[in-house]
């Protein structure tokens, strides 16, 4: 933002690569990553993601899943100390544990649940936007009234309908969270459709799902991209909105909205279980927010001078 | 404008009967047993069947569908809960009120502050005015309401003892859960009436006005604002569905009868007619919503009016 010779600047970048001065979409993604390297918010993101990324890896080696579950009365709101570095819940169970097994949960639905979503999403948008005329009608008033239904509510119905696990999850989520890809490829779509070079690629004989796959969706990637980085925060939220309010994973299952939900009990005697939990949530959606938010300035060509 | 009006209206039957289709379909795609839920683990298997027959469980579901359209239609009847015995309709709409009065009470809030906020902010654009606010409500973004009420709760009805920290009898009582809902609803429409509002300034239209010489205060107020105002004003429709939805946490950490908690127990009871109905309420309510929120944009989008005067 603060730089004025960033054209002349990777011009230079490309000359020192010599192979990638005849290909423009290298160059493209090398710039807007230049772009988001200056951004300290969006670095500080990547890295607090990265840590989180790591926690959930590594999360049997920093505390073992049984712990965290198996309920011992001896150890009911246990203090720090070496062997709970974070105490224990009001059922003797290991806060670090839970802590770090509740991140997986957490992180592999909300991932799972944003690219699902996309996918899904882009596919219909896709086909009402090329298609037209009557497909997109039904696809569009079938959407208008599917978006009738709020979002949460209708995750309450399916997970009342289906019950609780991690694929129903997904399912209810993505269904919550496609509609916004419909509308943004199928606008994407039509603006493009029209365009001298999908014209081109008819003419050339290419197939209506080659042109939709090569041409139109590489052209709304970004946005798509940004979308899929930012919904990642929203799902982590509203997974444990969901699991605060006893809808998601059945009980002795680690998730933060439900440690938040069971510790707001004892909240008076021992207040840190329920800071741990609710820093775990701020800081996970937080990073992703700075990561997503930066790639979207990095990618906007009005921001690029 | 009569013509856009009325078919705005017409859209609304096959958006509810759309809307109950699907909600009813999700809700059977698992076959459950009524018989055996009304009736009890001691019942016979015969006494369970003639039950399900009598209720007209053993139809396909678009038959049940039909029938229970034409129950609210013909009666208001939304069915009988499985649990308590009562009619649906009669246990749902008193906290149906309850969860609508609250969040009136947080949009008219968070409408009122946020959307002055986001304004001030756009027009002040990398001033302290607009930095710290900015700042505080892309915090804020990542921050669940419930995350805001447990806190409040903490401080303020368990440490301070200032207000009550659940049930809904007194305006103390409405204290703490509006302010939690409010502070991240406000912090999503300071970020939107923000953004749109800079979309705004950078159209071509404003920097027309400039070019002509008109003051910088009747740009901004006359030409950027009515227009920035727009996709506000869908906002508004959107998050009120979401947020009559999204009450359900306060409702549930405050221990209010709202229909968000109503539908929470329901689930876990396992009782059918209730959660069919409360989210068919919501949805229709949200719908109506959205109608209404299309009449207004008609009085105050001036392209629309023109498209629909201009054919009579």
């Amino acid at each position: 933002m603060t730089e004025n010779n960033a054209p002349a600047r990777s011009a230079i970048d490309l000359l020192n690569d010599g192979e990638d001065i005849n290909f423009k979409r290298p160059s493209q993604v090398k710039e807007i990553l230049r772009r988001l390297k200056k951004n300290k918010g969006a670095m500080i993101g990547l890295f607090l993601l990265i840590f989180i990324i790591l926690v959930v890896i590594l999360a049997d080696v920093i505390a073992t899943y049984e712990v965290g579950v198996v309920q011992i009365p001896d150890n009911r709101l246990a203090h720090m100390s070496a062997e709970h570095p974070l105490g224990c819940d009001s059922y003797g169970r290991d806060v670090l544990s839970r802590l770090v097994h509740g991140a997986r949960n957490s992180l592999l639905v909300a991932v799972a649940a944003s690219i699902s979503s996309c996918l899904f999403g882009c596919t219909l948008g896709a086909i009402a936007g090329y298609f037209g005329g009557k497909v997109d009608m039904l696809i569009m008033r079938a959407l208008d009234i599917f978006m009738s239904i709020p979002d949460l509510l209708f995750t309450m119905v399916v997970v009342a309908a289906l019950g609780s696990s991690i694929p129903v999850l997904i399912i209810a989520m993505t269904l919550a969270y496609f509609t916004n890809y419909v509308r943004l490829v199928r606008s994407g779509v039509l603006n493009l459709v029209d365009q001298e070079y999908v014209e081109a690629a008819r003419a050339g004989g290419s197939s209506s799902a080659r042109i939709i796959i090569s041409h139109i969706i590489p052209n709304t990637l970004g946005i798509i991209l940004v979308n899929v980085t930012l919904n990642v925060s929203s799902l982590v939220i509203y997974q444990s909105t969901l699991s605060f309010i006893g809808l998601s994973l059945p009980a002795p299952a680690p998730e933060w909205g439900s440690m938040l939900a069971s510790a707001r009990v004892d909240m008076l005697r021992a207040p840190l279980l329920v800071l741990f939990p609710a820093l775990a949530i701020i800081l996970t959606a937080f990073s992703v927010n700075l990561l997503g938010d930066g790639l979207r300035d990095a990618m906007d060509p009005r921001l690029r001078n | 404008m009569h013509r856009y009006i009325i078919k705005r209206l017409l859209f609304l039957i096959p958006t509810v009967l759309g809307v109950t289709l699907i909600i009813f379909f999700v809700m059977n795609v698992t076959p459950g047993n009524p018989g055996r839920m009304i009736l009890g683990p001691n019942a016979t298997a015969a006494e369970v069947e003639a039950m399900n027959e009598e209720l007209g469980y053993n139809n396909p579901v678009i038959v049940r569908w039909f029938n229970y359209l034409k129950g609210i239609v013909t009666e208001g009847d939304f069915g009988q809960s499985y649990t308590t015995k009562l009619n649906v309709f009669d246990e749902l709409w008193p906290r149906f009120l309850i969860t609508l009065r609250l969040a009136i009470l947080v949009l008219l809030l968070s409408v009122c502050i946020g959307v002055p906020l986001g304004i001030l902010s756009a027009v002040k654009q990398n001033s302290l005015m607009d930095t710290i606010p900015t700042m505080i409500a892309f915090f804020l973004a990542a921050v669940p309401s419930f995350v805001v009420g447990i806190l409040l709760m903490y401080v303020f009805a368990l440490k301070l003892n200032w207000f009550p920290s659940f049930g809904l009898k007194s305006t103390r009582h409405y204290v703490l859960p509006v302010i939690a809902a409010t502070i991240c609803e406000l912090s999503a429409y300071l970020r939107f009436t923000k953004s749109s509002m800079l979309e705004s300034i950078r159209q071509d239209y404003v920097r027309t006005a400039r070019a002509k010489g008109v003051a910088e205060r009747t740009v901004i107020w006359k030409h950027a604002l009515k227009n920035a105002l727009l996709p506000v004003v869908t906002s508004i429709g959107m998050r009120f569905g979401c947020l009559l939805a999204g009450m359900v946490t306060t409702e549930q950490l405050f221990s209010i009868p709202g229909v968000g908690s109503l539908i929470v127990q329901s689930i876990s009871t396992k009782d059918e007619p209730m959660v069919i109905g409360c989210a068919v309420m919501v949805s229709i309510c949200f719908t109506l919503l959205m109608i209404g929120v299309d009449l207004v944009y008609a009085f105050i989008d001036p392209r629309i009016r023109a498209k629909y005067s201009k054919r009579r």
